[in-house]
Order: C-alpha cells, then sequence, then structure tokens
C-alpha cells in the first residue's frame, strides 16, 4: 500500500507512476548517445599518449551519461512542443508515463554524476569541456536558441561537436589541433544534416513556432545553404590528411565520403519544392548520419593503423 | 489524522519493482565503478597506507 500528499495528476485522480526502466533510459536519447559515444571514443583513441584502458571506459561512461543527462533536460524543456508534434509525440513526458519534474530532477542529478566521476578519476579539463557542452545544449541551444534564431542548430551544433574533443582530452590532458578538426566536422555537418530533416518536416515545426530556416528563410534558400555547408564540410573532412595528422587512407575515404555528401545535397539542391515526398532531403538526411559514422571510423582505423605501423617499426 | 491511500493497480506495482531492479543494478555498477577507478587511478599505492 502507498500513500501520497498530493493528487498526481490534473484531473485530481490519484495515479502512481507507471513509468519503467527503458521510459528513462528513452530520456537519454540513446541515438543520439550513440553517435556521441562512438565520435568521442574516437577522440580518445586516435590521441597520442596511452590510457588505463578501465579509465578510458570510464571516459567513456560518462561522456555518455553527461549527453544523456542533457537530452533529458532538452526533453524536460520541451514537452510542451514535443506533444505536438508527431516524431516527438510519444517520448516519455508528452506521452505521460514520466513528470517533467522527474525528468529535471534525473538529468539534473545525472549531470552532476558524470562530470564529477569524469572530473575524479579522469580529467577536469575533460570534465569541464563535459560541463560545458550539458550547459550549451540544455540552456543555450534548447532554452534559448531554439525557439528564437534560425541559426539555432548552426550554433547549438557546437555542443554535439565536442565529444570527440573531450574524448581526447581524457587521453591527453589538452586540447589538440586534431581534436579541433574532429570538432569542425561534426560542428559544419550539423546544419545540412538537420535542414534536410527540417525541409521534410517543416509543417511541424511551424505549428509549433520553432523558426528553422525553411520556415524562416523559405524551402530555396534552406536547399542553397545545404549545399554550401555540404561542401564546405566535404572539405573539412579531407583536412585531416592535409595537415598531416592523418594518412592518404584516410584522405581517400574522407573526400569519397565527401563527394556523395555533396552529390546528395545536389539533388537537394534540384528538388522541386513542390515535391511532398522530398525524397532528396530524406535522402541527404540519411546519407548524413552514415556520412558522419563512416568518416570517424577511417579516422578511427587509420590513427589505429598509423600506431600499428609505428610499433612495428620501431 | 487520516492518511489519505491509494492501491497501486498491478501495472504500478510491476514498473515499480521494475525500476527499483533498474536503480539497485546502476548503484551496483556505480559502486564498482567507483572502487575499481580508485584501483586504477591509485594502483599498488592503495594497498599500502596504513588501516
Amino acid at each position: 500500500m502507498a500513500f501520497l500528499d498530493k493528487p498526481l495528476a490534473d484531473d485530481g485522480v490519484v495515479g502512481l507512476s507507471e513509468a519503467t526502466p527503458s521510459d528513462y533510459f528513452a530520456l537519454l536519447k540513446p541515438r543520439v548517445m550513440s553517435l556521441v559515444v562512438f565520435t568521442a571514443f574516437v577522440g580518445l583513441v586516435a590521441a597520442p599518449g596511452t590510457i588505463n584502458p578501465f579509465t578510458a571506459l570510464i571516459s567513456i561512461l560518462s561522456i555518455a551519461i553527461g549527453a544523456g543527462a542533457s537530452g533529458a533536460l532538452n526533453m524536460w524543456y520541451d514537452a510542451d512542443i514535443d506533444r505536438l508534434m508527431q516524431r516527438t509525440a510519444m517520448r516519455p513526458i508528452p506521452a505521460g508515463r514520466i513528470r517533467p519534474g522527474e525528468a529535471l530532477a534525473f538529468g539534473l542529478v545525472l549531470s552532476v554524476l558524470s562530470v564529477m566521476t569524469l572530473g575524479v578519476f579522469v580529467d577536469w579539463l575533460a570534465a569541464s569541456l563535459l560541463a560545458f557542452t550539458i550547459f550549451f545544449y540544455a540552456v543555450i541551444y534548447t532554452m534559448w536558441l531554439k525557439r528564437w534564431t534560425p541559426q539555432n542548430i548552426v550554433i547549438g551544433g557546437a555542443a554535439g561537436a565536442i565529444p570527440p574533443v573531450i574524448g581526447w582530452v581524457s587521453a591527453t590532458g589538452s586540447v589538440g589541433m586534431e581534436s579541433v578538426l574532429l570538432f569542425l566536422i561534426i560542428f559544419l555537418w550539423t546544419p545540412p544534416h538537420f535542414w534536410a530533416l527540417a525541409l521534410f518536416k517543416a509543417g511541424e515545426y511551424g505549428r509549433v513556432g520553432i523558426p528553422m530556416m525553411p520556415n524562416v528563410a523559405g524551402p530555396a534558400s534552406t536547399r542553397r545553404q545545404i549545399f554550401a555547408y555540404s561542401v564546405v564540410v566535404a572539405v573539412t573532412g579531407v583536412l585531416p590528411t592535409a595537415f598531416g595528422y592523418a594518412g592518404l587512407g584516410y584522405g581517400a575515404v574522407a573526400l569519397a565520403l565527401g563527394a556523395g555528401f555533396v552529390w546528395y545535397a545536389w539533388q537537394v539542391l534540384r528538388m522541386d519544392d513542390a515535391d511532398p515526398a522530398m525524397r532528396p532531403a530524406k535522402a541527404l538526411f540519411a546519407y548524413s548520419l552514415l556520412y558522419l559514422f563512416a568518416i570517424f571510423a577511417a579516422y578511427l582505423a587509420d590513427s589505429v593503423v598509423a600506431r600499428a605501423l609505428a610499433v612495428g617499426g620501431a | 489524522m487520516d492518511i489519505e491511500t491509494v492501491k497501486p493497480t498491478p501495472q504500478q506495482l510491476k514498473a515499480r519493482r521494475t525500476r527499483s531492479i533498474a536503480i539497485a543494478w546502476a548503484l551496483a555498477a556505480f559502486v564498482v565503478i567507483v572502487y575499481v577507478a580508485s584501483l586504477a587511478r591509485m594502483g599498488p599505492a592503495l594497498f599500502e597506507r596504513g588501516f
């Protein structure tokens, strides 16, 4: 038997929580978290020097929990618009499975826990970067930029781009130029990725008043900006080889992946706005996910091979 | 003073049980992580301290 000091539901009906652990896991935005974990892992492994494997594991785990915490805080704040969008209506808070206050407490506790764990057991610079990332995503992006400017995901993209830098700092204790290039690849990749989504979800964003680029500048301008960013991200992807931080193998893969990115963006540029299916935009959105995973996988493979060759030649 | 009571539904009880188990696993994992991380960070010096 349980007792309550006040009714839980607005209609006065007393109800206990039916939230399951999977609902709380969903608050962490596991799909976003998987990309964060992978890019942070690449930054950590590609960094020079050695790190205790268990310390590396704690670093990745802390970054994952920190990213999840910022996702929970994002869902807490955005619950009002999430319930009006088809893509997000079944998230735990708008679906009524978790109350906003619970999500807020969950996000705050995990934020503190992840930052403190990373600081105490790995590196305080890495921990401060993780704290900044959580703050930037939850406060600067979610609470401010997202509902204010069509540049929301351009500036907010910095939050999603920092994890490889945190991984790098975890291993070396400092921010290397190589990790800045990894940051730039994700940072410049974010606008074409999200604007491709915004093109075929413009109606939903418009209904809830989020000023995404297609809703503010129009589809034609958005398509031109997508193409411009795609060219820049394709060039940036090759920079690690141009600067001598990665080998020709990585450079070739990055060049091919970048060419694919520009080709898909070209299809979006030529897309007819009257096309209700918007297949080119959906194709670019899907390809952009593949691109980011593949280019980081190539960088990881290149750095592992280079290290193995260096050990073999020593 | 009368305390207002409610009787949880089977679904609520099941959800509470799964949440409790998840919290137990998470706390146990955290304890193991802190313990092993302390060993990894401090190394053998951890065992050279006086008791």
